[in-house]
């Protein structure tokens, strides 16, 4: 079980990896996640399910190479096998006919969005999916995210791709043009759900969130994951990962991101005096 | 190592023999055990002061009730490893319980010899661990032979204490076991709450494979309620009976102003990551935990002075218990809260925390408390701690840690149709027998009572076997 069965890189410090996992692929729903451990001193972290296959007993992951554990994952190779994978967890996203679905995905936080948009999708919504990256390179599953969606619109922060703004811009563009739109999903960087919440706020559109707070055992018990939302204390891994955007403080999530800042540094710089981390290939380049 | 046979005194004029301890200024800085068990001489010293008593109260004292006269003879006779398969024959996790069991409150307050009022009761605890302990050293392999399989199997979710002594049960019966846990280490509470210190994960591992050597299987990273439900346990994968020991992992918190600034944690994540997940050997381990210099503890239980306790081993300057009654109503161990003292923990009593101060960059810094005194008895027979007016203060802190308690952990419950729970989201379970609402379903452990101790679980995991067997025509 979790063995790497494929494995590609996406782009600059961003991976993919198709892993055997027949029970979580049986079970998951889309919004669900999965809490991993690399190797037997490995830290317990949630990735979003990024796909599955049912048949093949599949699940798809994708990353981001910020901290030990993601550069670890990125030395695993085709036929290593995962120490633990646990899921699915979270509650599932609520699936039903909307009207006119709007997915917002920024970065990484596209690998999350799809199969929410396939879900929106086979539900009978009007999905259009406004994708966004710093640059073309970072763009990420545009051709999956394109064959879910009704309408796509994909931007660039630098322009080197699509439309030259950030996908509020975008967002913001739908709205002006009188676009009838039901709910909003957004999924990326926590400044950019902060800024999809500040431009849907004034335009009241109901607005979903997936939140990546700090977990440890994924099921309620510890309680690590503390967010609030409406001014009530909640547990992102058994109360979400999703929330009412409109009502997520935000501030308080980003300053509980940075609890290990200190301690995540010493952990990627030991990593990288291992000897899985020591090669010349380091991805991301040491 | 002699076994020589200890000449047994008529009256116990031995003195209750002490366990030897590492030294208290040494320990508060390593995460070994602290206790250390008896060597022989000492166990035999001991046993002999066990009056062997025709009509035994210890027993009632048991709440899995262990022939204790009968194992402790065997001790006496030097038949360590006959004694801990007398012992095995009621408790599958003898080497837990015998470390972990509030044995003054339970057998050891039913024992003549204490009764009598000038002696110190027979420390069967300590001779528990030990015999325990020899039969794990001196495994020979040997086991007594087990009944051809039924053909009947069962589901247990949650691997804590509950779970593993109704596993245990159930397959020397012939009865097949499978085990769902939802973490990556066998143990429940076991592995993520008790620190190394009380009770070594070796321990708890070498309790698992025993029960694995006998039959029962084991799926980790399974959480049952998301994977599957405990119905499709029933209808899906067709197991004669389920039982839930999932524990009462939901921790709660004080709702105070400030409890969601960094470096507050409740006592399950902060134990869970240091002993689960190792963060006191970071960075070898990838997880962290920070490493306070003045840490403040709320709460009075056993839990609050594991916490307390490993902070001082995470190399905390300070380690201070914030509690709202006196030392007398402290709900630990005593055997705990002394050697929580020894090991330089300090106690802030008749306080009660009002809010948490953060600084900027959203950390805390500091905890308001208001001072309290003791007024009438409540409900629980304790003084209820009442409010001075005005009186209040402020201490700086880096560190806090809530260890006020665990509510039920809905993630089961709520997922098994029709599944009977009371008012604060237990299962409602009858406490004789472990049966639920629900047909073919058997509840036990905290996910029934609410926060108790390691030998109540399985308490109620034993009776719920029993139960099973009964249900099941077994006997």
């Amino acid at each position: 079980m979790f063995e790497i069965l494929e494995k590609e890189r996406l782009g600059p410090g961003v991976n993919r990896a198709v892993i055997s996992a027949p029970e979580i692929a049986a079970a998951h729903k889309p919004g669900q996640f999965i809490i991993l451990r690399t190797h037997s001193e490995g830290e317990r972290i949630p990735l979003t399910i990024a796909d599955k296959d049912e048949k093949k007993g599949t699940i798809t992951l994708v990353w981001q190479e910020v901290g030990s554990t993601t550069y670890y994952m990125s030395t695993m190779c085709v036929g290593e096998k995962f120490q633990d994978i646990c899921g699915p967890l979270g509650k599932p996203t609520h699936l039903e006919k909307f009207g006119t679905v709007v997915g917002v995905g920024g970065g990484i936080g596209v690998a999350p969005l799809y199969p929410i948009t396939k879900g929106m999708h086979d539900a009978g919504n009007h999905v259009i999916s406004i994708i966004g990256a710093r640059t073309e390179g970072l763009l990420i599953m545009t051709e999956d995210i394109k064959k879910v969606s009704d309408e796509l619109i994909i931007s660039t922060d630098d322009g080197s791709f699509g439309v030259h703004g950030f996908v509020t811009q975008v967002l913001q563009g739908l709205i002006d043009k009188g676009t009838k739109i039901d709910l909003v999903v957004a999924i990326g960087p926590v400044p950019m759900m902060k800024a999809v919440v500040g431009v849907t706020k004034k335009a009241n559109l109901p607005t979903v969130v997936s939140l990546n707070p700090i977990m440890v055992d994924g099921t309620g018990m510890c309680g690590a994951c503390r967010v609030e939302v409406a001014g009530k204390t909640m547990f992102g891994c058994v109360d979400g990962p999703e929330f009412d955007g409109l009502q997520v403080d935000f501030d308080l999530l980003m300053k509980r991101l940075a609890m290990y800042k200190g301690p995540e540094l010493i952990a990627l710089n030991n990593f990288r005096e291992t000897p899985r981390g020591c090669q010349c290939t380091f991805p991301g380049g040491a | 190592m002699t076994d020589q046979q200890a000449k047994p005194a008529k009256k116990p004029k031995i003195p209750r023999q002490k366990m030897p301890e590492q030294n208290a200024i040494e320990r508060a800085h390593n995460f070994y055990e602290v206790a250390l068990g008896y060597e022989n001489d000492l166990a035999l010293l001991e046993a002999s002061r066990c009056l062997q008593c025709k009509k035994p109260s210890c027993i009632k004292g048991c709440p899995v009730e262990v022939d204790i006269p009968d194992f402790i003879q065997l001790v006496k006779q030097g038949d360590y490893m006959g004694a801990a398969w007398k012992i095995k024959e009621k408790n599958s996790l003898p080497r837990i319980a015998g470390r972990v069991c509030p044995q003054e409150s339970q057998c050891e307050s039913k024992c003549v010899v204490g009764a009598k009022g000038k002696n110190e009761p027979c420390a069967i605890g300590r001779l528990e661990r030990f015999v325990a302990d020899y039969a794990a050293i001196h495994d020979d392999g040997k086991r007594p032979a087990l009944p051809k399989p039924t053909g009947l199997k069962v589901g247990v979710v949650g691997s804590g204490p509950a779970g593993l002594t109704l596993a245990g049960a159930l397959v020397k019966k012939g009865v097949a076991v499978t085990v769902f846990e939802a973490l990556h280490e066998l143990g429940g509470v076991l592995v993520y709450g008790i620190p190394e210190f009380r009770l070594p994960k070796a321990i708890v591992r070498s309790e698992v494979d025993e029960l694995r050597n006998l039959g029962v299987e084991f799926k980790t990273n399974w959480v049952v309620g998301r994977i599957e439900t405990v119905d499709d346990l029933l209808e899906k994968r067709k197991f004669d009976g389920v039982f839930i020991g999932s524990g009462a992992g939901a921790p709660l918190f004080l709702k105070i102003p400030g409890e969601n600034l960094n470096g507050v944690y409740s006592a399950n994540e902060f134990l869970t990551r240091a002993n689960l997940m190792k963060a006191y050997k970071f960075p070898e381990s990838d997880t962290p935990v920070a490493k306070g210099r003045r840490v403040i503890v709320f709460g009075g239980g056993n839990v609050a002075m594991d916490s307390a306790r490993t902070a001082l081993r995470l190399g905390a300057e300070e380690s201070t218990i914030v509690y709202r009654r006196t030392m007398e109503e402290l709900p630990a161990r005593s055997e705990e809260v002394h050697h929580a003292i020894e090991e330089g923990v300090k106690f802030m009593l008749l306080n009660s925390p009002t809010e948490i101060v953060g600084n900027d960059s959203g950390w805390a810094v500091g905890v308001n408390l208001q001072k309290m005194q003791l007024g009438e008895p409540d409900a629980s027979g304790r003084r209820r701690p009442v409010a001075i007016p005005g009186d209040t203060s402020t201490i700086e802190c880096d560190t806090i840690i809530v260890a006020i308690g665990n509510g039920a952990n809905p993630l089961v419950p709520t997922s098994t149709k029709n599944l009977e729970t009371n008012k604060w989201g237990n299962i409602v379970a009858d406490l004789e027998t472990g049966r639920t609402s629900r047909d073919r379903i058997w509840a036990g452990g905290d996910i029934v009572t609410g926060a108790a101790t390691v030998i109540l679980a399985m308490g109620a995991g034993r009776k719920a076997a029993l139960s099973m067997l009964d249900t099941f025509g077994i006997s």
